[in-house]
């Protein structure tokens, strides 16, 4: 067996530490370049410990953009969106998974259909949409499309078939009803299948553009993707204060991914998905 | 993926119960049913519906609509920006897809095994994963510069003169290419780590003891065993790949010279620029068409390939 030999395994290491190198050094680069003074950063030997590191980019982003209300919109935003939309898949699953109804079948191909979808399809009449409800340049514009996830309905239901039925009616048999079954037994039980949703609904919040670069105009309700991109318009050559901005908007999401990663294969692996 | 059979209906049981029960029972359907289904129906069907109809006028959101029939997919199917924007579309996949899939399967391998700071380096391949692409994008326009770039320094050091990446007509499909697989990887590592984990140890012991070598052990059990992971990556990323739009958007617009004008670029282009709604309609239907289309086919030829029993 060729991987019991030393010569292999050290070839292994070799592969996955290198693999890791490639996938952190743009963003220590990108840390690097937001401490880096003067901004342009010319051809040359890259500089590990550039002279006069400082946080002077830090300062000019909140200086020359609202930053901390950009930050504010995509933090509430993206929680606003992970909660209803945890909130309205788990209660669909649950219905989809234990509660028979005529027209469950075709009703659950429909949601699988919209999985389909592209959001580009849908962008020019939600558009149109939100202007006849006068919503656009609202918070609520930005949110509307992710109150419900068809992805979120599939995953949790998969999880949700999984639970006993023997569970339900041992409480059904204690008097509770379907409430109390959702809330105090299944719930608890799905946590994983839940937490990975969790990563993936605000992921998706947190990083999206185009819809709410259609439907946003006014800087106070932008988000951090947009904000962004309008930064390197205007700051092309200062990459210093680009890269901050980047650096700024990844700390978040990888605090929340660092809480929830254990549960993600966990999930993955007992989603269907195998 | 596997979809679970829906279970039989069970109509004639609820019938049974009496009219009082039934009413509660319809009503307890509703309440868990309905927090999704009203946003569904309101923010996605209804906005579908909105597309056809608004694909068949000609309009510039601004003024009255006006009914045009099917001339926007006639002026769509004809005009050769399309057929550009399409084959712009498929050489993105024909390059995407085998390498992000190709990484992804050998991360998954090596870090399926149990090695030191396993845990670690998984959490390392995700970090793109979780990254927004317009952070992405802007790094790797960077790192891609062809002036001050770092890639086009350590290729200097190589002797090699770096191309002008996403300035150069040639270049700038590979450059999004490049960093759209760099970013995907850890996601098809993830979804590949499960489908291995799923595999039982017994029929590689077994294999072994046979005297087959690790290739053929790879070749015919760990390939055909991930066959449903690999399906599930190969229709989520043609998805994904025909609808790649955030990092062209950010990284090159279209550019240079409409060198990597996708087709979705097109329709935002067309819509929000040209003020032409109708024919942006009737092209993100036709996109949809080709989407759905490539998804049907593969979901019939996945029988051929796509091995669900151990």
């Amino acid at each position: 067996m060729a991987s019991r030999f030393p010569v292999s395994k050290a070839l292994k290491y070799l592969l996955v530490v290198g693999g890791a190198l490639v996938m952190l050094f743009p963003f220590a680069w990108a840390v690097i370049t937001s401490i880096t003074p003067g901004g342009s950063v010319l051809a040359g030997p890259p500089d590990f410990t550039p002279e006069g590191a400082n946080l002077g980019a830090y300062g000019k982003l909140l200086e020359v953009t609202p930053f901390w209300r950009i930050l504010l919109n995509s933090v509430w935003i993206g929680a606003a969106s992970t909660i209803l939309q945890l909130v309205t898949s788990a209660m669909a699953a649950y219905a989809f998974a234990r509660l028979p109804f005529p027209g469950r079948g075709a009703l659950f191909a429909v949601y699988l259909a919209t999985l389909m979808v592209p959001l580009q399809v849908l962008i020019v009449p939600l558009f149109i949409e939100m202007r006849t409800f006068n919503l656009i340049d609202t918070y609520f514009a930005v949110l509307a499309p992710t109150i419900a996830s068809a992805f979120g309905v599939f995953l949790l239901r998969q999880a949700i078939a999984q639970v006993p039925k023997e569970f339900d009616e041992a409480a059904v048999l204690d008097g509770a009803g379907h409430f109390r079954i959702f809330a105090l037994i299944v719930v608890p039980l799905i946590r994983p299948a839940l937490a990975t949703f969790a990563i993936f609904g605000f992921m998706a919040s947190w990083n999206s553009y185009l819809w709410p670069l259609v439907i946003i105009k006014s800087p106070e309700f932008m988000t951090l993707p947009l904000g962004l991109a309008e930064l390197h318009g205007r700051f092309t050559t200062e990459w210093n204060v680009v890269m901050a901005g980047s650096v700024v908007s990844v700390v978040p999401i990888l605090i929340l991914y660092l809480f929830a990663q254990k549960h993600v294969i966990a999930s993955v692996a007992q989603s269907g998905l195998k | 993926m596997t979809l679970t059979a829906t279970p039989p209906r069970t109509r004639a049981a609820h019938a049974l119960r009496p009219p009082r029960r039934r009413l509660r029972y319809a009503g307890t359907v509703a309440v868990f049913l309905l927090p999704s289904l009203i946003p569904l129906v309101l923010f996605t069907l209804v906005p579908m519906a909105g597309s056809l109809w608004v694909s068949l006028h000609e309009w510039n959101l601004i003024e009255p609509m006006r009914w045009v029939g099917l001339d926007n997919y006639g002026e769509v199917l004809a005009d050769p920006k399309t057929r550009a924007a399409f084959l712009h579309t498929l050489y993105f996949i024909a390059g995407y897809l085998p390498l992000v899939y190709a990484g992804g399967l050998g991360l998954a391998m090596l870090l399926n095994r149990a090695m030191g700071g396993r845990n670690l380096f998984r959490a390392i391949y995700f970090l793109p994963v979780i990254t927004s692409w317009v952070v992405v994008a802007l790094m790797w326009k960077w790192l891609l510069n062809p002036a001050s770039g770092i890639v086009n320094w350590a290729l200097g050091l190589l002797g090699v003169e770096g191309p002008g990446w996403w300035t150069d007509p040639t270049w700038a499909m590979p450059s999004i290419i490049l960093a759209s697989a760099w970013k995907d990887l850890g996601f098809v590592m993830i979804i590949l780590l499960a489908g291995l984990q799923a595999i039982p140890n017994e029929y590689h012991e077994a294999a072994r003891v046979d005297g087959a070598s690790a290739w053929q052990r790879f070749r015919r059990i760990t390939l055909p065993l991930l066959s449903p992971s690999t399906f599930f990556v190969v229709v989520i990323s043609l998805i994904n790949g025909f609808q790649v739009f955030d990092q062209v958007h950010v990284m090159t617009g279209g550019g240079p010279g409409g060198a990597t004008e996708v087709v979705v670029e097109q329709v935002y282009r067309l819509t929000f620029q040209y003020g032409r709604a109708g024919a942006a309609s009737a092209l993100s239907w036709l996109l949809f068409a080709v989407v759905l289309l490539v998804t049907l086919i593969q979901v019939r030829v996945q029988r051929r390939w796509v091995n669900y029993g151990y």
